[in-house]
């Protein structure tokens, strides 16, 4: 540490030397990202070299790209697991659901955080207790609930449950993200003659794009996902997300590994796209200026 | 006026109370009632007949040496999460903060292990651990590390911290998101004015960072509280909760009541007990943070 | 900002009336699931036989005009909740899959849920009866003076059987020098075989114990072998402890294999598939396994040149019985307004043709005994060894669950050397008398 610390004095001094440490402290950091970076890739690549590989040579042969890939795994894949209709449903259900939680969870949120009201803190705490309170037993109670709500078998029943599941997540992530937010803005805005409506759409969200891309990230990978809840609540194919393509695959005997890992494939691809997409928003997110200008 | 300002800020949370009363507070309710029945999930439903009182939670409290076990074991991963887990996440994100060269690149990597399905992660850890062919002896065994081959998840010494890696492993992407959030709502100012007043790095993040950063911690702790103490699928496909009762944690005892056994007023009582236990343990935790910061 | 305003808060209200007016609607329209006369909703867990399910809901809609719907749901503990919560709303499709011990398969016909098929199957002077393998009818049979208190009956239509037992790979056999066709008959030639094997650096016995049901199956396997049927009953109705000498000898079996060598390693937290990835390539001489091993072998390596053994007897006092019986089962349900015509459909699927059309599809042996034909020679065997079997659905009795596992968690800790044999003798033994006296509380009131 000491080290360091006087070698940083004679930094100042020198611009050389300067450049010396930096390019030393980043390809210390370089090592540390690549080296975290190599485990997180490697799995990926094992599932992408498995589906190109078969039934039989999926375990014995421990390449991890085939000499001989099975390109045509992705076509039966897609058309076995009856992607087609079920990629058109995850999509719905991932848009839908992602755009009801961040209405309906920044609107709660911002009000948590900036207005008043009675009761604020009780319903707070609400949504905070039921985050941490898992329901194990939940699933019959819902089910008799959506049965007498006529919910069952609805893409709404299941679009709304799906909702409530991100909800007090959501909450929470964006009210710790509003509470940080400099009032200043919204005061200027508030003397501008806006509403609170108006504030909260045209302030408040603009300066959370961060937290709101973090809460889309997370959302839409949780839906797109989820097929335990999918199952109870649907009972026609026609309405099933994507997991349940995959499942074909992974029967109660028999696992189809290299169908398998070619649907996983193709069905991780639009969550990383998704991703990608948003990450530029939690980067590029507040600049200085925004904030104290 | 007072009052139309009034319910027009109840609005703001009118939508979001209204699906989480439908949602959320009946099927609570319901479990409620469930924890004092004796109930096999199937029969048809009648309160007064199955009503047992408190028993299933004195049962619960005071017979069930193996829910307290599974509750010490999920607190053993917790406890690895929060610390190993998320200062790799931390150290990861403000890595990725600085304008670092292929930052992009990383950011994007960083986030595969928690989109990866739980079999491709199960079965590509499985492999690593293997006693046989694992790649995890084989390469002890090439480093002359031949004493520490074992079967990692089936030795009861080693088999939870190996699951509490693969978890951390899996988990550490998400607090990577949300640090790296934080971090860019940080004024780039604030580090600007402490550097031209002569801080070095260590005290730029002492006394910059962390004070900044301090609602974020308390939300990515409590975060991975709750996802920790709540993780089942891993411990399933992994381990299945063995050897003996190594690795089993409260979800998986819950599944064990509800359907191994049929007991669903049990497990409704183990799930009420158990998200106490979750609350009390959150609750300390922001508390601890607030005086933290206080401080 | 005003009209901002103005055009968010219509938004808003637009897209609230939208939700609730939709939510409104769906109420008023009738459900799809509900009752329907001109089709038949039949739910299952197998979704690996989709394809197979279809093509006979196909066939039988062009023979005789009615629908079969079809619909699967995978895994089977999400369909497991899922049957659970539709029987609470009284929502149950015409015909379903259970997957349920005896208790709780009891518990769904006392709630009034499960047609009693034996009127059905005892027409034409039981013409349908004789067709089906006793042993998997039993499965779903409930006896007179039963003590789930159900009306006696059959009460679900076996669409194939199964048996689980010992299964040993031919090459590795020879490699250790012994005679590939002749696998060992006793316990002791089984150890002698492993010390062979061991000498080559070949594993011994896989399966999958991390799903800890297999332990229980092979422990019975051989208390039933030990001490014979009425002896392991009677533990159950508890009147012989755990702590007799013979129950002994069964746990002391596994720390047996464990002293020997005998188990592959991991076997303690081991599923299933990968137990059959590691045998299917030839990486353990023996595993312990079901008939639907077949399938699953033929799949990953075709070349295997295997066989089927019931377990190596550790005793001659009593036979050796394995579990078997029905592989999955269709119930049909009371509530339905299809009964009749679900039936016809059971009685249709197990006819011959369907039961040969779903053996070259699935590769599970049928429950017809006469769609044998073109059977494959490792699957015949099986067939054979189903006079050998048994099973806890048939044995009148039923142990509490929570003894059932501390048993399996406690064969784990004696393989991974925390117990032994007598630790565990006790500690299961207390928990039963804990549960029975439980259960007399509770009886009594």
């Amino acid at each position: 540490m000491k080290s360091k610390r006087s070698m940083r004095k004679d930094v100042m001094r020198e611009g050389a030397k300067y450049k010396i440490e930096r390019f030393a402290k980043d390809t210390l950091t370089h090592i540390f990202l690549i080296a975290v970076a190599v485990t997180c890739i490697f799995p990926l690549l094992w599932m992408v070299g498995s589906s190109l590989k078969t039934q039989q040579t999926v375990f014995s042969d421990m390449s991890i790209i085939p000499r001989n890939p099975v390109w045509s795994n992705f076509y039966h894949a897609w058309i076995q697991g009856g992607f087609g209709m079920y990629f058109f449903n995850s999509v719905l259900y991932t848009v839908t659901v992602v755009i009801g939680i961040v209405l309906v969870s920044s609107l709660a949120a911002y009000a948590f955080s900036r207005l008043q009201f009675p009761g604020k803190n009780i319903i707070f705490y609400m949504f905070l207790a039921a985050m941490m309170i898992p329901l194990p037993g939940s699933f019959v109670p819902l089910y008799v609930l959506m049965t007498k709500l006529h919910l069952v078998n609805t893409r709404i029943g299941y679009i709304l449950c799906m909702i409530n599941v991100g909800l007090s997540f959501s909450i929470y992530l964006l009210k710790t993200f509003f509470d940080k937010m400099p009032p200043a803005l919204e005061d200027a805005a508030r003397i501008d003659g806006c509403s609170k409506l108006g504030i909260w759409w045209n302030v408040a969200l603009p300066l959370a794009r961060p937290a709101i891309a973090v809460i889309i990230i997370f959302n839409s990978l949780n839906v797109w996902n989820e097929y335990i809840l999918a199952t109870l609540i649907f009972s026609s194919k026609s309405l099933m997300p994507l997991q349940r393509g995959l499942m074909i695959f992974q029967g109660t005997y028999i696992t189809q590994y290299p169908l398998l890992m070619a649907g996983m494939t193709i069905t991780v691809l639009p969550i990383i796209l998704v991703y990608l997409f948003m990450q530029k928003h939690i980067i590029k997110g507040i600049t200085a200026g925004a904030i104290v200008g | 006026m007072r009052t139309k300002a009034t319910i027009e800020n109840y609005l703001f949370v009118l939508p979001a109370v209204l699906i989480f009363s439908i949602f959320y507070i009946y099927p609570f309710y319901k479990v409620f009632t469930l924890s004092l029945c004796q109930w096999d999930g199937i029969a048809n439903f009648n309160f007064a007949e199955n009503f047992v009182g408190l028993r299933n939670f004195k049962e619960l409290l005071f017979q069930d040496r193996v829910w307290w076990q599974s509750i010490t074991q999920a607190g053993y991963i917790t406890l690895i999460a929060l610390t190993f887990q998320n200062a790799v996440a931390l150290a990861l994100a403000m890595a990725c903060d600085r304008d670092i060269k292929g930052g992009n690149i990383y950011r994007v990597i960083f986030y595969l292990p928690p989109v990866l399905s739980e079999v491709v992660v199960g079965l590509v850890w499985r492999w690593i651990y293997d006693g046989n062919y694992g790649l995890l002896n084989h390469w002890l065994y090439n480093l002359g590390l031949g004493h520490l081959v074992r079967d990692w998840l089936s030795d009861p010494k080693t088999a939870i911290t190996c699951v509490a890696t693969i978890h951390c492993w899996k988990g550490f992407g998400w607090g990577f998101i949300i640090f790296l959030a934080g971090l860019q709502t940080i004024p780039r100012q604030l580090y600007e004015a402490a550097r031209v007043d002569g801080a070095n790095s260590w005290q730029m993040f002492k006394s910059v960072t962390i004070p900044l950063m301090i609602p974020v911690f308390i939300l990515v702790s409590i975060l991975t509280i709750l996802g920790t103490m709540q993780v089942f699928v891993l411990i399933l496909s992994m381990t299945g909760g063995g050897p003996g009762y190594h690795t089993e944690v409260p979800v998986t005892r819950i599944l064990a009541s509800m359907i191994g056994s049929s007991r669903f007023g049990y497990a409704c009582s183990q799930g009420i007990i158990f998200g106490v236990i979750l609350l009390a343990v959150s609750f300390i935790q922001i508390r601890l943070s607030r005086r933290m910061n206080k401080a | 900002m005003n009209y901002l305003y103005r055009k968010i808060c219509l938004f808003f209200i637009l897209s609230s009336f939208i939700v609730f007016l939709s939510v409104f609607l769906t109420s008023c329209t009738p459900q799809e699931n509900a009752a329907n006369t001109e089709k038949v909703t039949a739910w299952h867990w197998m979704s690996d036989r989709e394809d197979a399910f279809q093509e006979l809901a196909r066939q039988y809609e062009a023979q005789t005009g009615i629908k079969i719907n079809f619909e699967l749901y995978a895994p089977s503990d999400a369909y497991t909740q899922k049957i659970r919560a539709a029987a609470q709303t009284k929502t149950l499709p015409d015909i379903f899959g259970l997957l349920a011990e005896k208790r709780d398969f009891a518990s769904f016909i006392n709630a009034g849920h499960i047609y009693n098929l034996t009127e059905d199957m005892d027409r034409d002077d039981g013409a349908w009866k004789d067709k089906l393998f006793k042993k998997a009818l039993v499965v779903n049979e409930f006896r007179e003076k039963n003590s789930f208190g159900v009306e006696a009956g059959i009460y679900g239509i076996p669409i194939d059987v199964m048996n689980i037992q010992m299964l040993y790979n031919k090459d590795l056999l020879a490699s250790a020098g012994w005679d590939p066709e002749a696998p060992p008959q006793t316990w002791d030639e089984f150890l002698r075989l492993n010390r062979l094997l061991k000498e080559k650096g070949i594993q011994g016995l896989v399966s999958g114990w991390g799903e800890i049901w297999m332990i229980y199956c092979m422990a019975t396997n051989y208390a039933f072998n030990i001490m014979g049927e009425e002896k392991v009953l009677d533990t159950i109705r508890g009147k012989v402890p755990y702590t007799d000498p013979g129950w002994i000898k069964v746990f002391d079996l596994f720390r047996q294999m464990r002293d020997e060598g005998v188990l592959a390693t991991g076997i303690v937290t081991m599923v299933n598939k990968t137990a059959e990835q590691l045998f299917a390539n030839n990486r353990a001489a023996f595993a312990f396994n079901g008939s639907w091993c077949v399938n699953v072998y033929s799949g990953m390596n075709p070349d295997l040149n295997y066989g089927v053994m019931l377990p190596p007897m550790v005793s001659n006092s009593h036979p050796m019985m394995i579990w078997g019986g029905a592989g999955s089962s269709f119930m049909v349900n009371k509530r339905s307004i299809n009964i009749a015509k679900a039936v016809d459909f059971l009685k249709w699927l197990t006819d011959d043709e369907q039961q040969l059309f779903l053996l070259r599809e699935t590769k599970n042996p049928p429950s017809n005994r006469y769609a044998l034909e073109g059977i494959e020679d490792v699957l015949s065997q099986f067939v054979d060894d189903m006079d050998s079997t048994t099973h806890p659905n048939v044995w009148g009795v039923e142990e509490f669950p929570v003894v059932i596992e501390t048993l399996n968690k406690g064969i784990q800790y004696i393989i991974i050397g925390e117990k032994t044999p007598e630790d565990l003798a006790q500690e299961v033994q207390k928990i039963k008398v804990r549960e029975l006296k439980r259960w007399h509380e509770r009886w009594s009131k």
